[in-house]
């Protein structure tokens, strides 16, 4: 019996992919595939109908399934794309069957509906791990990018490192902002570590606590933490709150922290007279001219 | 009170988006920079004390703004352990979580007008408010 009715849509498949390119084209007009060509469109519609059909001649999951999501994921087509699409092949598959026959009773009709449901289900699980999947895979990879970004370390010279932090600092971040100060400070055998906060929103008692908590540590293993780019609205914040900064070393911007940081390590910019002798040689040039 | 301008704590990043709410809320009535940062900050520690002592609850906002004054109202509501000794909370230092203890008293001082009403068992609720000047 099932066999029967699973050769009666493959026999007709040719009128049933048809009402379901009719079907298709129809929702595209409100919706996400807007900005995606004609002709890709029918092409991936007849592909993905094609899909569809193997799918149901082989009775479950094939590689053609998994090439097909696959790309479909590469190209950025979105999930309902997909759900819609397999919707439609529902509706149109089961209209198509109970035409067939002049009276259907309710045996029939719920055997029908079992049925194209066992076909479109597999299909759809299949569909939505896959891309699931990638999404899942997405945001670890941004994960770990965020990870890295979150707290870095920059060692712009012998004995002087700085740490620009930049964004809302979260309990996760505040540890790896420590541990990365304390790896950093033993690695580039910083003297000074400079520690940047002027892109960082708001300075509440736990943001300021495990700076307080940073700098301490640094100052364990013998260096100097200088907590610099403190915005004017944030030291009034600190300053409400109660917080005593006194015990370290802060400075308003990285310039002036830089400042201290070369006098802390016995050195300090020295113009060379590069500039003089450059305006010499031009001189030279355009006499010999 | 208007329930559009609530946002649930649940987790660690909802107590950004408390803030960040209650920032553009606070900056299109009219508070400077200065003050925005306050409000930030308060939200800040009235939502991370909700994050850490009763797992879940909400901020609530309420602007101000009639004749005779502007300003937002900011409530933080929760059903946790509540409080013992209220007035040992708002001590500078006083900390069961090896916090720094500058949570509550700080809020105090960063706003106009403060009220913390607590029940142990049933939960904390605080009152806070700022004015445009
Ligand atoms: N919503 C709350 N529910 C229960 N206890 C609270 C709540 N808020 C604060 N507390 C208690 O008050 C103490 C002081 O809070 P606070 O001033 O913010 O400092 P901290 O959070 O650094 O400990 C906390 O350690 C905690 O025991
Ligand atoms: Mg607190």
């Amino acid at each position: 019996m099932n066999i029967d009715l699973r050769n009666i849509v493959l026999e007709n498949s040719d009128t049933i992919v048809k009402k379901w390119l009719e079907e298709v084209s129809k929702n595209r007009n409100n919706d996400y595939t807007s900005t995606i060509s004609d002709e890709l469109f029918q092409s991936t519609n007849r592909e993905f109908v094609n899909v569809i059909f193997t799918s149901v001649d082989k009775q479950g999951v094939t590689s053609e399934l998994d090439d097909f999501s696959e790309r479909l994921i590469n190209l950025g087509w979105p999930l309902s794309y997909i759900t819609d699409g397999l919707q439609v092949f529902r509706r149109v598959t089961i209209d198509y069957m109970l035409g067939q026959s002049e009276k259907v009773d309710t045996d029939q009709f719920a055997k029908i509906l079992d049925l194209v449901d066992n076909w479109v289900e597999p299909i759809i699980n299949q569909l939505v791990n896959e891309y699931s999947g990638s999404w899942e895979h997405t945001v670890s990879l941004q994960r770990v990018a965020l990870q890295e970004l979150s707290a870095p370390l920059i060692p712009v010279m012998d004995n002087i490192t700085v740490m620009p932090l930049i964004g809302t600092i979260d309990t996760e971040r505040a540890k790896l902002i420590m541990e990365n100060l304390l790896d950093g400070v033993i690695k580039h055998n910083a003297e000074v570590v400079l520690i940047d906060i002027t892109g960082v929103p708001v300075v509440d008692t736990m943001v300021a606590h495990h700076i307080i908590q940073a700098a301490e540590a640094v100052r364990l293993i013998g260096s100097t933490c200088i907590l610099v780019g403190i915005r004017p609205e944030i030291a009034q914040t600190i300053v409400n709150l109660g917080i005593d900064l006194s015990k370290f070393p802060t400075k308003s911007s990285l310039r002036k922290g830089f400042q201290s940081a070369l006098e802390l390590t016995n050195r300090k910019i020295v113009q060379t007279k590069q500039s003089e002798d450059n305006v010499e040689k031009l001189l030279d040039s355009l006499n010999k001219e | 009170m208007d329930f559009q301008s609530c946002v649930k704590i649940q987790k660690e990043w909802d107590i950004v988006g408390a803030r960040q709410l209650g920032r553009e809320r606070a900056k299109a009535i009219g508070f400077g920079t200065v003050d925005q940062a306050r409000i930030a900050t308060a939200i800040s520690e009235l939502a991370r004390n909700i994050y850490l002592y009763a797992k879940t609850g909400k901020i609530c906002f309420e602007i101000i703004d009639d004749l005779e004054h502007k300003g937002i109202r900011i409530y933080a509501i929760d059903s946790g352990p509540g409080i013992e000794d209220i007035s040992q909370v708002m001590e500078d230092g006083f900390s069961t979580s090896g916090g720094l203890g500058a949570g509550l008293p700080g809020v105090k001082r960063l706003m106009d007008h403060f009220e913390i009403d607590s029940e142990p068992g049933k939960g904390t609720q605080v009152k806070t408010v700022k004015w445009v000047r």
